[in-house]
């Protein structure tokens, strides 16, 4: 009989907060080591926003899977349940950042003198009492949605009545509607506004599908390590295969998606638009070049046949690559405006503290595991998913 | 011409479990056309993989590199135009283009391909089985080799008949 209950061991425990204190130390490193106010604080953005967008993808993964009544997911519904419990957590961590002095570090808008023609027209939006309700919003309604779509799954499980799957599916309704909106307002206001006087109207879906990926990645790599530990036996292949070709699809349209942004700016050739590529293109060519290979090259040519979506030992390093992949992709996105070709570099500080999210990220997630059994076995496509076969 | 017998069913449970059983007595299915995909059926049948996937492939390379190939050649040898200020060759504009080549010939050469492979093409004899078949019956064929004693054929038959086929046929 197979465990369905996870039990959270000293071990992972430890690991989890030897990460953290790498993190912490990194941290501590940035400041006595002189990196700089801005760099630090941009670090920590990046890092929010990135963990930020895993918990949200976990939310959003639940949510969409209930809309659609599809049944295969079923079997990997808990991670997604657990992912988005990071989310109140991500935004403490971003109002208490933001609150303490991130906020001046990194958006050129909340400095006065900065202020000129443009960002004065569009200061009835960008201004910082409407930038903390807005962030106050978001943060309540998807921490709130995610409580409750969690909840309601939880109860259809002890319970076992149908009426639990509905409120399931009307909140994930509700969250699929509500973030529509918020994704694309919030990406707007923590990374476009950093470069204030630019503007892409395919940014949201952009990010939007930059953390898709990416989350889809480490839904796989957070079942492969339960796997590992023993438990979801229930998953097999076809599951399996079916994250593949998120990973793989996801990629090509993360892909389709930079194009549409990188041609139109560089077709129309408007200086306004243009200086947000020039930046990256001179001071940030190696990053800026990276992100396009492991990004959509690289998922494209390793997952297009068959097997290799099917297989752990072709998948685990795909998403591995991919989820390195995406932050290097919100790494050029917030660095050129926050940091500046100078002062900016992948260094200790960058990979310690991103390390260091993982493992608060990896605890969190591994705690709310425990919270509830590793499949829903009352839901009402259970069966469904454990028979799930497809010849494709 | 070659000789076969065909049985029909009405249910893919049945279908399937029938499938089971003739092969474990030992006889080989030369194929089963059914009304509708049926979950499992190419394990039983021990199908390898269509190769459709692979002609895709080539297809859309093929169209990839037509796409863009063509493009590069009509702006920078045949017909330069200076648009914008752009160089001649300008890759990222030629890209949509080579996108939807790409999925134009990998579209097609699949079509092309099936049409081919299925005998599908105009032109083509269709070979019918049985008119039910094009309704909701499923049809099992076993081919039976030349020279086979009616025994050999009762056989089969009666394989088939225990596996619960509703109706058999021997076409020589």
């Amino acid at each position: 009989m197979e465990n369905l209950t996870f039990t959270l061991t000293k071990k992972i425990v430890t690991i989890c907060l030897i990460m953290v204190s790498i993190g912490l130390f990194a941290l501590v490193y940035g400041v006595v080591a002189g990196s700089g106010g801005e760099r630090i604080a941009a670090n920590i953005l990046l890092n929010n926003y990135y963990f930020l967008g895993m918990g949200l993808i976990g939310l959003f993964f639940v949510a969409v899977h209930a809309i659609a009544e599809s049944g295969w997911q079923v079997s990997v519904q808990r991670i997604g349940e657990a992912m988005s419990t990071f989310i109140p957590v991500a935004g403490v961590l971003m109002l208490l950042f933001f609150a303490f002095g991130g906020l001046h570090s990194i958006y050129d808008w909340t400095h006065p003198d900065h202020i000129d023609e443009i960002l004065a027209k569009k200061a009835p939006y960008l201004n910082e009492p409407f930038f903390y309700i807005r962030l106050l919003i978001y943060f309540t309604v998807w921490s709130l949605l995610a409580y409750y779509i969690r909840k309601s799954s939880r109860e259809l499980d002890s319970l076992n009545d149908i009426k639990y799957f509905h409120r399931l599916r009307k909140f994930s309704a509700i969250f699929i509607v509500v973030y529509a909106i918020t994704s694309v307002m919030s990406s707007w206001d923590w990374l476009m506004s950093i470069d204030a006087h630019w503007f892409s109207t395919l940014y949201g879906w952009y990010v939007f599908m930059s953390m898709m990926v990416s989350g889809i990645a480490l839904i796989i790599i957070i079942l492969y390590l339960l796997k590992r530990m023993g438990y979801m036996t229930h998953v097999n292949n076809e599951h399996v295969h079916d994250l593949g070709k998120y990973l793989f699809g996801f990629s090509i349209f993360w892909a389709y998606l930079w194009f549409s942004q990188y041609m139109l700016i560089w077709y129309a050739n408007i200086p306004e638009e243009t200086i947000y590529y020039y930046d990256r293109l001179h001071e940030f060519k190696p990053i800026f070049m990276i992100n396009i290979v492991i990004n959509l090259a690289f998922p494209l040519l390793v997952l297009m046949t068959r097997n290799s979506k099917r297989v752990f030992w072709m998948l685990i390093p795909v998403a591995v690559i991919v989820f390195i992949g995406h932050w290097i992709d919100l790494y050029q996105l917030i660095m050129p405006g926050a940091v500046g070709g100078e002062k900016a570099g992948i260094g200790f500080l960058e990979i310690g503290l991103t390390i260091g999210y993982l493992g608060l990220f990896f605890l969190v997630v591994f705690y709310s595991l425990t919270k509830a059994p590793l499949v829903p076995k009352n839901h009402p496509f259970y069966k469904e998913s454990m028979d799930y076969h497809t010849n494709y | 011409m070659n000789k076969y017998i065909t049985a029909y069913y009405l249910d893919e449970e049945k279908l399937l479990d029938g499938l089971k059983q003739v092969k474990a007595k030992g006889f080989k299915i030369a194929d089963v056309l059914s009304p509708f995909p049926v979950h499992g059926i190419d394990k039983v049948l021990g199908l390898r993989r269509s190769r459709l996937t692979r002609v895709a492939f080539i297809g859309g390379a093929i169209g990839a590199i037509t796409g863009f190939g063509f493009q590069a050649w009509v702006f920078t040898m045949a017909y330069p135009i200076n648009f914008g200020g752009k160089p001649f060759f300008a890759a990222p504009s030629f890209i949509p283009v080579a996108f939807e080549t790409t999925v134009l010939f990998a579209a097609f050469s699949m079509v092309f391909a099936f049409l081919i492979a299925s005998k599908l093409l105009p032109g083509n004899d269709p070979v019918i089985h049985d008119e039910r078949v094009t309704d909701d019956h499923f049809l099992v064929i076993i081919d039976v080799a030349d020279g086979s004693s009616t025994d050999e054929i009762s056989k089969i038959e009666k394989a088939l008949q225990e596996a619960g086929a509703e109706g058999i046929k021997y076409k020589a």
